[in-house]
This record gives structure tokens, C-alpha cells and sequence, in this order.
């Protein structure tokens, strides 16, 4: 109590939200403590944006998920699925369309790719409003079930895959001015995943700007925070349960386009192997929180980068140690949402 | 007296009873009803499932844990009694020092996994499990030195195990007794004796605290039993069962590897057998690991004749293909969580009004 009166300032009606700094600082702390370790700079410089573009990558795969979970709460095991639909609808774009694919421009390359990323989006952002409809909503509330409908969900998806795509491995080709790096000195950074970083940081500022800036965020945020307050002040908050759950599933459906060239070929497999990796991340950061999602994304993209390079035995189970020791030092993740 | 046996958890159906019998003796007697090695496999598989999948109907039916561990329990198990023979000789001493061996590792992962995450809510138990296995799996392909990486590892198991051995020179009932005979009934009646172990744990009174804190662990709590050891202690129990299962696994096929041991295709087998036997009921892992096994092994023959009579329609051919059995037992299985929550067994006990319940 006497703590509070002495923060709070005189003059300012509204005390300040104190913004936690500390996991903040843990991205840099950590690549700069890495830097001797390395050794070389380079190495280092190609090593940090590798692991940014993957932790990019993986935050798309898993915001959605956080979100999801903090409004609703439901933890969707087959979130995956709709990575897996992502990666698999771009290739009904980036297959017929093969020689913008293989073009030498720009712009025939982004347009492309926008395309075969803007129809992923739209079916991901579909089958979760199926999904939601179908396999969620009779079991709101109800975690035992949601686990094994979910999870139910996610098998009869990837078996469906097999039956639309067939059950081979789909190549897929990395758009051509995608292709290579940029040398600067002695260090490579590939384009690609220079790509990545970008489109990582365009969806997270808009994802921040959107809940932070305009009253569906702000619904969002009091959802999260309480739901059944802001269902009693009048608004419909199932409408805002259903929007979510596609924008999270589109986002899935994007980051699996992403993760799909990134890897350059296609198994129906693809979602399921991801799923733990972004479990691992929502963890971390702390169920429901956006910014912890972003932030666990980064750290277990670099850990598994520089552990890789430094330990490559240790980098098998580099994340789970990196998830022990975060919840060693916060049990609830980095950033704990209020409600839980 | 076999009130006792049954713990007095009679299955209260008479199909069921039925159902059960024909298992029973179905296994009980398969050397001698079927012929051919793929045959006796597919009971022995029966045998041990039931084990694994009554072990893990522990958690998710029982305590109301969802965990997605039990693969690598059951790896653990398959793993310690496989490398043990590897690295010293066919002999029952190995077999011992290995199962010694796994039980040990998978109480202390158990352990630390249960009180690390237990503590917290069904779905943050469900997640740290996956990421552990997952790692787990990999380190297991991976450190081939010590696993024999993807290929896992072949071994010899003691003499009297092996198929060239023979007990007598005579047949019994048109059939030699040999060593993989040995084995079968070996795995038959350790199999028979771990389910009758866990039929008695549920219906003893730490049992009935397993099903009040899968009902309500507030109120449970609230009693007075500590709900954080009770599902501790069943997580352990479930997760020592399991690595049971996966010796006499390792024991049958003389390979242990991680495709078959420790993938992920596995655990999702047992999650599709637990709901559609039924959650909760014991038996439901008898009746479901049965069918399951019968369907992987003999559905597929049947859905490849449906595939080739329609194999003029493109999309309705790939529907039915051989390979994608698992499609229609994951439709099979989402109904069932929404229609019959206590799968096939628990419908049929509904279906018979109470019965001998005492």
C-alpha cells in the first residue's frame, strides 16, 4: 500500500501502467552475450538473422494461437492443420503460375507470391470460421473435450490433405529474385529471410497498432482481460470470438506460405511438426499475451540458432531447456495475462 | 470368485460381457486358432495395447489428464529392456537390469514432469507433455550411438525366447512349442495381469479420489485429498505401466526402434482407442484396442477392394485408399467425443440398466 502512494504521481489523474521492461531486454542481451561465444562476426550477423527470420516466421504461425486462447480460451491442438492448409493452398497459386515463379523480376515474384499468400489466407481464414462453427463451439468451456476435438480435428485435416494433394512430397520453388543473399563483407544474409523478418514486423506492428489503437483492440483487450464484463456492457462478444479465431487462422495459413518456402518442400506433415515449436512459444511468453508470443518466438528461434551452431547435441533440446528455465524464473511465462 | 478377480467391476452388459469373452479367449488361445506369424502378431499387439491403452485410460479417463507423454513411457520401457540386451547379452539378467532400468527413468520423468506442470491447469499438462516428447523422440533418432539413431537396433533375447527353441519334440494340438510360443503366453499373461491390476487400483478407494478429481478437483480438494499428489501418484502409476507395456513390446518384436515406439502415430492410436473404447471404463481399452488393431491390420484390405471398385472417380478413390484408414477413425473419433463420450462401452453399459451394480 504505502508503495503505491508513494509511485503514484500528484499531478496526473491516471497512475501510469508501469511496462515491464525485463523480457524486453532479453532478445538483445542474449544475441549480444552470444557474440563471443560465436567468435566471428559475421558468422554471428548471418546466425542473429536466421534465427530472427525463423522466430518471425513462428510468430505468425503462433500469435494467432495466443490470441486465440486468451480471448476464448480455447487451445486449439490443430492449429497446425491450418498451417499445413496454408502451405498447400499456395501451391494451387505458385504451381500453374510457375514461370511468374521463375521469372528474373520483382514484381512478377511479389505479385505472385501476394497472391498465392492472399489465397491461403482467405481459405485458412474460412476453414477457421468452419471449424469454430463445427468443432469448437459445442465444446466452449470444456478443455478435456476441447483437447481431443481439436486434436481429432487435426488428424482428420491432414489425412484430408493426403486425399486432395495426394500423399507426396510437393516441391516448391523459392521465387527467383527470392533467391540468394546479400554480402555485406563477410556476412551472407539471404534474402529470403530478410523477406521473412520484414513480413514478421509488418504483421506484429500492425497486430499492436490494431489492438492497441482501435476499439475492436480495445474489445479484444477487455475480452481477454474479462469477458463477461464486456458482454454485460452490450456487446456481442461471440462476433468478436468468431473474427479472432479467422484472423488467427489466416495468420496461421501465412506463416505456413512463409514456412513452406522457407523449406522449399511440402509434407502434409508440416503443421504437426511445427505445433510443438509454437506451444513451446506461447509458454513462454505467457498463454494469451501477444507481446510475450513475440518475444518467446524470438528467443527460441535464436536459442535453436546459436545452440545449433555452438552445440549442436544441445540444440535437440535447446527449447525445452530455454522453456524450463523461462518458467523457472516465471512460472506463468514471460508476460502473464491478468485473468489466469 | 471372478467377482474378486474383476475387482467387482463386473461389465455389466451382456453384449459387452460377450465381447470381452471372445476377446479373452480369442488371445487366449490364438496359437492355436490362427496360423501364420502376422496373425500371432496381431494378438500379441492386441495384448499389449491393452495394457497401454487401459494405462493411459488412467489418466484421461480416471483423473481427467490429458497427456500426450505416454509414447515416451512407453519408448522408455521398449528402449531400456532393447539396449540392455544389446549392449549385454541375451540373458534374463538383462532383461531385468533393463526393465529395472526404465522403470527407474520413467518414475523420476513422471515425477518431474507431474510436479513441475501438474500443479497448473489440464491444458499447460497437456502442452509441456507434447513438447517433452517431441524432444524426447528426437534425442532417441538422433544420439545413434547409444539408440542405433533411425534404424533403432535388433537384439537376441534369452534362449528360451527365441522361435528356434523347442520345449518338447511333440506338437500340442497340431502346434510346436516353441520359443516364440514362450513369448506369446509370456506377454498374454503379464498382459492379463497388468489389466487386472489397474481394474482393481480404479475401483479401489484412491480410485474413487481419481474420479472425484476428474469430476470436480475443487470439491476434491476441498475434502481434503491433495489433488496435486493423487494426480501425481497417477501419472507415475500410469506412466510405470506404460513402460511395462513397452517391455513386453520390445520383448515380442526382438527390435525396438522409433518409428514404431515412440512417434507421434502412436500416441494418437491410443488416443483414438481410449475415446472410442470409452474413457473411464476400463474395459474400453480391451474392446477398443481389439478393434483397432484388427481394423489397422485387416480394414485396410478391405478399403483397397472399395478403392479399386471405385477407382474410375478420382477424388472418391483417394477417399477410400488403403492409406487413409486413419481418416475415417478420426471422423469416427470426433463423433464419438461429441456423441458418445464414453465410447462403446460406456453405450453399451447405458444401454443395460443397472444391473448388478452393487
Amino acid at each position: 500500500m504505502t508503495t503505491i502512494s508513494q509511485v503514484a504521481p500528484q499531478d496526473s489523474a491516471l497512475p501510469k501502467v508501469r511496462v515491464d521492461m525485463l523480457p524486453l531486454l532479453l532478445v538483445p542481451v542474449l544475441a549480444l552475450l552470444m557474440l563471443p561465444l560465436v567468435g566471428s562476426f559475421p558468422t554471428w550477423v548471418t546466425l542473429t538473422v536466421a534465427g530472427l527470420a525463423m522466430g518471425m516466421m513462428v510468430f505468425m504461425m503462433a500469435s494467432g494461437l495466443t490470441l486465440i486462447f486468451g480471448l476464448m480460451d480455447v487451445l486449439n491442438f490443430g492449429h497446425g492443420a491450418f498451417v499445413s492448409v496454408g502451405a498447400f493452398t499456395a501451391t494451387l497459386v505458385l504451381l500453374p503460375m510457375k514461370s511468374w515463379v521463375e521469372a528474373d523480376s520483382v514484381w512478377m515474384n511479389l505479385s505472385v507470391v501476394g497472391l498465392a499468400i492472399l489465397l491461403a489466407m482467405l481459405v485458412t481464414g474460412l476453414l477457421g470460421w468452419a471449424f469454430e462453427r463445427i468443432i469448437i463451439r459445442p465444446v466452449y468451456g470444456l478443455h478435456l473435450k476441447q483437447i481431443l476435438i481439436t486434436m481429432g480435428g487435426m488428424i482428420v485435416a491432414e489425412q484430408l490433405i493426403h486425399v486432395i494433394w495426394g500423399a507426396e512430397q510437393i516441391p516448391l520453388q523459392l521465387p527467383t529474385t527470392f533467391r540468394g543473399a546479400f554480402i555485406f563483407g563477410d556476412a551472407a544474409l539471404e534474402k529470403y529471410r530478410l523477406i521473412a523478418v520484414g513480413v514478421g514486423l509488418t504483421v506484429f506492428i500492425t497486430m499492436f497498432l490494431v489492438l492497441n489503437r482501435t476499439k475492436v483492440g480495445l474489445l479484444i483487450r477487455a475480452g481477454v482481460e474479462n469477458g463477461e464484463m464486456v458482454e454485460a456492457l452490450g456487446y456481442r462478444i461471440r462476433r468478436l470470438f468468431v473474427g479472432v479465431f479467422m484472423a488467427g487462422s489466416a495468420l496461421a495459413g501465412l506463416g505456413g506460405v512463409m514456412w513452406g518456402l522457407y523449406k522449399e518442400t511440402l509434407t502434409a506433415a508440416i503443421g504437426g511438426e511445427i505445433t510443438v515449436l509454437v506451444f513451446i512459444v506461447i509458454i513462454i511468453g505467457g498463454l494469451g499475451s501477444v507481446g510475450g508470443c513475440f518475444i518467446g518466438a524470438m528467443l527460441v528461434a535464436l536459442v535453436a540458432n546459436y545452440a545449433g551452431f555452438l552445440a549442436p547435441k544441445v540444440a535437440l533440446v535447446s527449447d525445452i531447456l530455454l522453456m524450463v528455465t523461462v518458467l523457472l524464473w516465471r512460472p506463468q511465462g514471460l508476460y502473464p495475462v491478468a485473468k489466469r | 470368485m471372478i467377482k474378486t478377480l474383476l475387482s467387482g467391476d463386473l461389465p455389466r452388459s451382456r453384449l459387452l460381457t460377450a465381447m470381452l469373452v471372445v476377446v479373452l479367449v480369442g488371445l487366449a488361445l490364438a496359437p492355436f486358432l490362427v496360423s501364420g506369424a502376422r496373425s500371432l502378431n496381431v494378438a500379441a499387439t492386441i495384448c499389449v495395447f491393452v495394457v497401454l491403452v487401459a494405462s493411459y485410460d488412467l489418466l484421461l479417463g480416471y483423473t481427467g489428464i490429458v497427456s500426450f507423454a505416454h509414447t515416451m513411457f512407453y519408448g522408455i520401457g521398449a528402449y531400456g529392456v532393447g539396449l540392455a540386451l544389446h549392449g549385454m547379452g541375451p540373458s534374463w539378467w538383462a532383461i531385468f537390469v533393463g526393465t529395472a532400468g526404465a522403470l527407474a527413468l520413467s518414475l523420476v520423468l513422471a515425477l518431474v514432469i507431474g510436479l513441475f506442470s501438474l500443479r497448473v491447469r489440464a491444458i499447460f499438462y497437456a502442452m509441456i507433455t507434447l513438447a517433452v516428447a517431441s524432444a524426447f523422440s528426437v534425442l532417441a533418432s538422433q544420439l545413434s550411438d547409444f539408440t542405433g539413431g533411425e534404424d533403432g537396433r535388433t537384439f537376441k533375447v534369452p534362449e528360451i525366447l527365441q522361435p528356434g527353441f523347442r520345449l518338447f519334440d511333440a506338437e500340442i494340438l497340431g502346434r510346436v512349442v516353441d520359443g516364440k510360443l514362450i513369448t506369446y503366453y509370456l506377454v498374454f499373461f503379464s498382459a492379463l495381469t497388468l489389466f487386472l491390476f489397474m481394474l482393481r487400483i480404479v475401483n479401489s478407494p484412491f480410485g474413487r479420489v481419481l474420479q472425484a478429481i476428474r469430476e470436480n478437483d475443487f470439491r476434491a480438494e476441498a475434502l481434503g485429498y491433495r489433488t496435486v499428489v493423487y494426480r501425481t501418484l497417477a501419472n507415475c502409476l500410469g506412466a510405470l505401466i506404460a513402460t511395462l507395456a513397452g517391455v513386453l513390446m520390445a520383448l515380442w518384436l526382438r527390435y525396438v526402434g522409433p518409428k514404431t515406439m515412440l512417434s507421434f502415430e502412436v500416441m494418437t492410436d491410443i488416443l483414438l482407442i481410449v475415446v472410442i473404447g470409452g474413457m473411464g471404463t476400463v474395459y474400453g481399452a480391451v474392446i477398443g484396442s481389439a478393434l483397432f488393431i484388427l481394423a489397422q491390420n485387416y480394414l485396410q484390405v478391405l478399403m483397397a477392394q472399395a478403392s479399386a471398385a471405385m477407382s474410375g472417380v478420382p477424388f472418391l478413390a483417394n477417399l477410400f485408399h488403403p492409406d487413409r484408414w486413419l481418416l475415417w477413425l478420426g471422423v469416427l473419433f470426433v463423433l464419438s467425443v461429441y456423441f458418445f463420450p464414453t465410447g462403446i462401452v460406456g453405450r453399451l453399459r447405458t444401454k443395460a440398466p443397472a444391473r448388478g451394480r452393487s
